[in-house]
């Protein structure tokens, strides 16, 4: 949700806030048709199945998002500098041709609103696999409104990409909650029972935090073997 | 309109699997070895922890490979 808006913000300042705010709305009003449309569709499934398979997809979405928050924090990859996206899209938004249609910039609307929508589908995603699994979509949803709503409050409030927010920490712990509920669910679904029933979710969580953490101290040393010198890889 | 249908499979699965399908494969073979061993006498809740932290290894040892 950060990302979206750095985006929404430099298609705004660049290209006016009316097209890039038509953009969100547009984006936002196909996220709540796919949750909608994919949330019902989802609780007809019998428990145990909806397990496995909404276990099976976030541990696969899960571990992308692990995989590249260990590369961040060991220095195999580069850490998400909101700043430098914000100037990259507002120098992008500034130098586009201006073509109006339906009274609207359609750089600045379709920019704001591909970039509310590929990021507001992870939302979407997350809100859609939790809920369904735990019977409450609507409440699901109501949480990543609630989420999107300071997002958007900061956002207007402090007219700037939120740099400041720990981003890179945030996605982290985002990795890591999916895979430990991906975990979770997919043993669940494949038959096994976990000793504890629910409790041993809090054993899986920290299964996870202390694996994740182990391997970003095994990197680190890693790469600090094949770049003594501390340069950038 | 089968040029589209194939650009809309190919966004979702770039969405979900991303750039590391065999960590894909490997969740699902996971999955595969913990129901067949749900089905034994032996229990079954440990294959999942481990199998996903041995993906995950080795998705990263790909990741950072030169």
């Amino acid at each position: 949700m950060v990302e979206a808006l750095t985006i929404v913000l430099a298609a705004g300042l660049a290209r006016g806030w009316r097209s890039s705010l038509a953009g969100v709305a547009a984006a936002i009003v196909v996220l709540a048709v796919i949750v909608a449309a994919l949330g019902p569709a989802l609780t007809v499934i019998p428990l145990q199945d909806l397990r496995l398979f909404v276990g099976s997809l976030l541990l696969v979405f899960g571990l992308q998002w692990l995989r590249k928050a260990i590369l961040r924090a060991s220095g195999f990859k580069a850490l998400h500098d909101e700043d430098a996206i914000f100037a990259n899209e507002l120098a992008g938004a500034q130098t586009a041709a201006r073509v109006e249609r339906g009274g609207l910039d359609w750089y600045g609307f379709t920019l704001s609103f591909k970039g509310v929508l590929l990021e507001g589908l992870e939302v979407a995603f997350i809100v859609v696999t939790f809920g369904s699994t735990q019977g409450s979509i609507p409440l699901a949803a109501l949480g990543a409104g609630v989420a999107i709503i300071l997002v958007a409050t900061v956002g207007v409030a402090v007219r700037a990409p939120l740099a400041r927010v720990p981003e890179n920490s945030m996605k982290f712990a985002v990795g890591i909650m999916l895979t430990s509920f991906g975990i979770f669910w997919s043993t669940e679904g494949a038959g096994a029972h976990w000793p504890g029933s629910d409790a041993a979710l809090l054993g899986v969580i920290g299964f996870v935090i202390a694996s994740s953490a182990l391997l970003v101290t095994l990197l680190r040393r890693e790469r600090e073997t094949l770049t003594p010198s501390g340069a950038e890889i | 309109m089968s040029r589209r249908i194939a650009v809309f499979g190919r966004f979702w699965w770039d969405f979900v699997v991303g750039d590391d399908w065999i960590a894909a494969a490997g969740v699902i073979a996971a999955i595969g070895v913990t129901a067949a061993v749900a089905r034994s006498s032996v229990s079954a809740w440990w294959v999942m922890p481990l199998g996903v932290t041995l993906v995950l290894y080795g998705s990263i040892r790909r990741a950072i490979r030169p």
